[in-house]
Formats: structure tokens, C-alpha cells, sequence
């Protein structure tokens, strides 16, 4: 396998953005299948989220591994058959433009190029759910996969005094890694709503039977239990408090209201699609109730509405590192068989294992689902000073007057507040956005629509566009993204 | 806010706002700046706010900072390199003439 050599990858069989578990064994099988492959990512080095930092990982001894757990090992194996591979790999380079015909977009340390693909796969995975509440935009708030992801690729765990607010498999996971790791944990503030339990009540003798998940969980919130001086669960109305940066943490609980003194606190609310690229794709995505996010309509092999374009892993969808590994492994195939080097129906045979991997997972999924929904108060915050919008410091109240005069969607937000026009494009405020225009217009996600998308999805200055080489579209001359203040050149 | 579980084995120093960081070889510019303690990395565009990395993985875009004199880079997917100057990004969308985003 080569690292970027420019240009060589400008015209590929398969394009495939994001080396995460999805990604990878995309990558494996379609090269596999003698496909041209190029896989381009805008991190340092394959693995994803659930793997990142593992090529490094060994090299920090075996403690750093058993720190970390069994699950972040087993990315070792996979990230070396990638290596082993025929695929191209392109690290550091972001993909911020995606045009119907299959042409790339991609900016890396040497510029910016258009590449072209006869198909493309989005593997670009899952982000944290934004957890818009008060006090949410102090320094010393972030996520705890942020946190996580600080530890696996540079080996940082907090030093100060840590609060963990939230609910979801990840936030044990973290918690554990976390205190193996010597973190100051003062407090783990579990806000599962109580209600989720007797609705995944009747859920859990299957999901059971599905793997060991769940047992691994309940070991994990054990271990932290023990070792957490403030053990709190359903937990509501969480505010951090601060001037310039954190102070502490207040809460509510059935007991009433507490606070806890800290320096940083990791929030989480589980994890959404990244479907930034899908969307400016223009694939038609749907509104998934339970996930309460939006995920691309795909078929069962994983292509998309957009012609050529196929979506693998978390960002079609919650469904965990292992699924998103049969599910690159399927998409490879769907590309082999319309590209004509399988037959349909080999491809039907070599998926029929992967499909039965992700049947056999279902009801898991869906206990997972049950059970981790986030309360309505995360979805759609109730304060009105809580900014939804972090670039523009947009307001669940601005976003509530606006709909009571007639607001009819988060597209039409934009032109009221300002509220996804910011450097972030929307990926935080766009689902609460519509949350709350939703919630205050009696309205469903559905009826008010997803925040449209348009390329660039990356900072990427008129100089960088204007020295584009390779072939593919223009692009466009306007303003880059919507903050721009002007539009000098660098 | 954040300590080092291991001692620096390849260090490279970069300049914040004047000032000397030395960092671990392969770090990103966000993980060196909050392994060395800053907590203001950027300031809101309304408010004036002071902001900070929120998700490490590229979505939130708190972590814009200006790089060798060009604004918008993504602290938290930026690996550091010897010598770099990063400076706070106060002004949506960087200096005037450092160019549109
Ligand atoms: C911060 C975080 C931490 C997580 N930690 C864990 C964990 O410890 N354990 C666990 O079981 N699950 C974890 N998850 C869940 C995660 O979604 C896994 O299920 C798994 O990593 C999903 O695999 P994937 O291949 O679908 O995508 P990912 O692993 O997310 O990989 C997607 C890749 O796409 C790249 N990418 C995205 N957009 C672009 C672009 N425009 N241009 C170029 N590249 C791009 C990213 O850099 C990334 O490497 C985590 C999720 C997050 C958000
Ligand atoms: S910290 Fe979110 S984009 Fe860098």
C-alpha cells in the first residue's frame, strides 16, 4: 500500500472517505475484488474514532493496551490487513466537496485536488450528539468521546476535577478508561431517563442473546461506581456554571437539586451520523424516531438515493465498530458486482455472512436504542438563553420567537438568525434546530426538515480553490462559506 | 486541565501567542494546547466569548485557530510541526486579508 503520492489516485474505481472500521474493510474487500481503491481521511492514521492512535498503541506498552481494553485491540488486526492491502491511503487529507458524477473534493498538506471515482463510499462515521444545555460553550466543557479521543491519540487523561454528565455505552467506557488512566473523576451523573428502563424492559432477555454488550456494560458501570466519590443516575436539568471557564456542575435529581465543584466536565448523549457529506450528495435522508437523528436511506447493501454513492458504518446509522465493518465489507461488494467484476449474485453470497451478522445484532441495537434515547430536554432544550448555536451564538428562545412568526424549517432559520451559517456548517445546531422549531410548531422532524448542505463542507481558503489541479468542476466563485466576512485571497 | 500519562519521548516546540509549547511528536495542535494547559483557544464571533475545543474529531469547529498567518485551521485535526506560530482566532472567519473560509 502507498501513502499519498500525488495524483496517482486521480481516477479510481473506488473512493472511499473515512478509515474507520467501515472504511477498512471496504478498502480490504474491494481491493480484494481487484478494484482500484483510494482511501482518503483527514486524520493521521487509519483506525476511525473507535481506533484511533492504535498503529502507535503498541509501542506504549502492554499497560497502555489493557488501559485502553480488548475491544481497542482487536482495530489492531484490521488497520494491518489495510496496510497489506492494494488501497491507496491518503491521511490528512479532508474531503470537502462531493459532485454527483463521483468527483472528489480533497484538501491535504499540498493543496487542494479533484479526484474521480466510479463510486464513491461515505464512511465518514459518527460524532458526538451535541448536548446543547446552559453553560455548554465554557472552556473546560467537551465531549467524552473528546476526551477519549484525547487519550487514545495522545495519551492525555484529565488531570483536574473531572465531571462525566450523560448517558449511553460510551459514557462508562470512558469513565473506566478514564480512571485507569488516573483521572481526577469526581463525579458520574448518569441521565438515562427512568422511564427508558421500563421501556427496554421487555427488550433485554433478547438483546441478551445477541453478545455479551450488555454484560461488559454493567461491568463497567460497576468498576466506576466504585471508584466515583458522586455516583448520581436520573439525572436532569444539568447546568455548568462558570464565568470564563468551568466552575462547577448543578443537577437535579429525584432527591433534589446538588452541585459539584470541577474544572471540566465531559458531557455526552450518545452519537449521531456524520452525514454532512451524504447530505450535500443530495441522497435522501430520513428522520430515524427511536436514534432521534438522521440517517440516509440506503439499501441493504448500502447504496444511496445519489447515484454511485454508498454509505457504510455509523454514518448510516448507529450500529457499533463491528457492524460497520460487515456493513464496508457489503458496500465493497454492491461496488465489485455494479462495476461488473462479480455477478450480482456472488455478491449476494459473499454478503449473505454479513447480512446475518447485523440480523443477529438487531435486537441489541434496538434495546440500545430503547434505553439511551436522550429526554426531550436534550433534544429540544427548554431554557431560552441555552445557545443552540455555538459559531453564530444562536438561542433556543431567538429559535422559538422565529417560530411562532411563521419560521418553517431550519433553511429558513438560517435567513431569520444566522442560526448553521457559522464554520461548523450546522453539524451541532442543525438536529436541535429543528428540534425546537418542531417542538414549538406542533410539528414532526419530517414536516420541518434537515438543514441542506452545500460543498464546501471544509474551511478552504479562494486561494486553495483557484490553484485546484486534476480535473473535475469548476468550482464555484462565490463566497466559500457562509461566515466569510469578505473574500480576499491568501 | 489534561496531564500526560507518558513523558514527551520526540518533542517539538511551536509557538501560542507568543509563547513557547512543546508538545509530543504526532500530537494535533488542540491536544498540545491543552496538555500545556490553555483553555482559550478562540473567541465566539458575537460575544467575544472565550471558546475551546468541545469534540476533537473535526464537527464543532470551536478549535479555529490562525496558523502561520492563516485563519480556519482545525486545531484538533492539525498535527504540530517545529516552529509553527498559532495564534487565537477572534474575528469570524480570520484576519481580512488572511482570506475567506
Ligand atoms: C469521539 C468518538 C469516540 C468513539 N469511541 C468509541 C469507542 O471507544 N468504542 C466504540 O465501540 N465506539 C466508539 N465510537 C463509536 C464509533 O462510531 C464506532 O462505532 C466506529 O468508530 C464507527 O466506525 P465507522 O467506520 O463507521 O466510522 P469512524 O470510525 O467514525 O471513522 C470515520 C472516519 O472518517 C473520517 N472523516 C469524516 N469526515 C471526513 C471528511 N470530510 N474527509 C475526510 N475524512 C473524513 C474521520 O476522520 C474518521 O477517521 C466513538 C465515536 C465517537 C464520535
Ligand atoms: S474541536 Fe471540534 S472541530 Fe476541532
Amino acid at each position: 500500500m502507498n501513502d499519498s503520492t500525488p495524483m496517482h489516485d486521480s481516477r479510481v474505481d473506488l473512493a472511499i472517505i473515512g478509515a474507520g472500521p467501515a472504511g477498512l474493510a471496504a478498502a480490504i474487500t474491494a481491493s480484494g475484488l481487484g478494484l482500484t481503491v483510494s482511501v482518503l481521511d483527514e486524520g493521521r492514521r487509519p483506525g476511525g474514532q473507535i481506533y484511533r492512535g492504535i498503529e502507535d498503541a503498541p509501542a506504549r506498552g502492554e499497560q497502555w493496551m489493557t488501559l485502553l481494553g480488548e475491544d481497542y485491540a482487536r482495530g489492531l488486526d484490521l488497520v494491518k490487513r489495510f496496510r497489506a492491502s492494494t488501497a491507496q491511503y491518503r491521511p490528512e487529507h479532508s474531503v470537502f466537496d462531493i459532485a454527483p458524477d463521483g468527483g472528489l473534493g480533497i484538501l491535504g498538506p499540498d493543496g487542494a485536488h479533484w479526484i474521480e471515482a466510479e463510486r464513491v463510499l461515505v464512511a465518514t462515521g459518527a460524532m458526538e450528539r451535541p448536548v446543547p444545555l446552559p453553560g455548554w460553550t465554557l472552556p473546560g466543557v467537551m465531549g467524552a468521546g473528546a476526551a477519549q479521543t484525547l487519550l487514545k491519540s495522545s495519551a492525555l487523561v484529565p488531570g483536574a476535577r473531572t465531571v462525566i454528565a450523560g448517558s449511553g455505552p460510551l459514557v462508562y467506557l470512558v469513565a473506566r478508561q478514564m480512571q485507569t488512566g488516573g483521572a481526577n473523576l469526581v463525579a458520574v451523573l448518569d441521565t438515562t431517563p427512568r422511564a427508558n428502563y421500563r421501556r427496554a424492559a421487555p427488550l433485554l432477555a433478547r438483546a441478551m442473546l445477541a453478545g455479551n454488550e450488555i454484560r461488559k456494560g454493567l461491568a463497567w458501570r460497576r468498576e466506576v461506581k466504585k471508584a466515583t466519590p458522586l455516583f448520581r443516575t436520573g439525572v436532569r436539568n444539568v447546568h455548568v456554571e462558570g464565568v470564563d471557564a468551568v466552575e462547577a456542575v448543578s443537577f437535579e435529581t429525584g432527591g433534589g437539586r446538588g452541585r459539584v465543584d470541577c474544572e471540566l466536565v465531559l458531557l455526552h448523549e450518545g452519537i449521531v451520523p456524520n452525514t454532512q457529506l451524504a447530505m450535500a450528495a443530495e441522497a435522501d435522508h430520513d428522520y430515524d424516531e427511536l436514534q432521534a437523528c438522521w440517517r440516509p436511506r440506503l439499501d441493504a447493501f448500502g447504496r444511496s438515493s445519489a447515484p454511485g454513492i454508498l454509505v457504510a458504518g455509523d454514518g448510516g446509522g448507529i450500529a457499533g465498530a463491528d457492524l460497520a465493518v460487515e456493513a464496508g465489507h457489503l458496500a465493497a461488494l454492491a461496488v465489485a458486482a455494479d462495476l461488473e467484476r462479480i455477478s450480482h449474485a456472488e455478491a449476494v453470497e459473499r454478503g449473505a455472512a454479513a447480512r446475518a451478522a447485523i440480523e443477529r445484532k438487531s435486537a441489541l441495537r434496538r434495546f440500545l436504542d430503547t434505553l439511551y434515547r436522550p429526554r426531550d430536554e436534550v433534544l429540544a432544550p427548554s431554557h431560552d438563553d441555552t445557545l443552540v448555536c455555538r459559531c453564530e451564538e444562536v438561542t433556543a428562545g431567538e429559535l422559538r420567537q422565529i417560530a411562532a412568526m411563521g419560521c418553517s424549517g431550519p433553511n429558513q432559520a438560517k435567513a431569520f438568525t444566522r442560526c448553521g451559517m457559522g464554520p461548523c456548517q450546522g453539524r451541532m445546531c442543525g438536529l436541535t434546530a429543528a428540534a425546537v422549531l418542531a417542538r414549538a410548531g406542533g410539528r414532526s422532524m419530517a414536516e420541518v426538515g434537515h438543514l441542506r448542505i452545500r460543498p464546501p463542507i471544509k474551511p478552504i481558503t479562494v486561494g486553495e480553490l483557484a490553484a485546484l489541479d486534476g480535473v473535475g468542476p469548476p468550482p464555484d466563485a462565490g463566497p466559500l462559506l457562509p461566515t466569510a466576512p469578505d473574500e480576499g485571497t491568501d | 486541565m489534561f496531564k500526560r500519562l507518558h513523558d514527551l519521548r520526540t518533542p517539538v516546540s511551536f509557538e501560542f501567542e507568543g509563547e513557547t509549547v512543546t508538545a509530543e511528536d504526532g500530537d494535533t495542535v488542540a491536544a498540545a494546547l491543552l496538555a500545556h494547559g490553555v483553555r482559550h483557544v478562540r473567541d465566539a464571533v458575537v460575544s467575544g466569548r472565550p471558546r475551546a475545543p468541545y469534540c476533537m474529531i473535526g464537527a464543532c469547529f470551536e478549535c479555529l485557530v490562525e496558523i502561520d498567518g492563516r485563519p480556519n485551521r482545525q486545531a484538533c485535526l492539525t498535527p504540530v510541526r517545529a516552529g509553527m506560530a498559532v495564534r487565537r482566532q477572534s474575528v469570524a472567519g480570520g484576519t481580512p486579508d488572511g482570506g475567506a473560509q
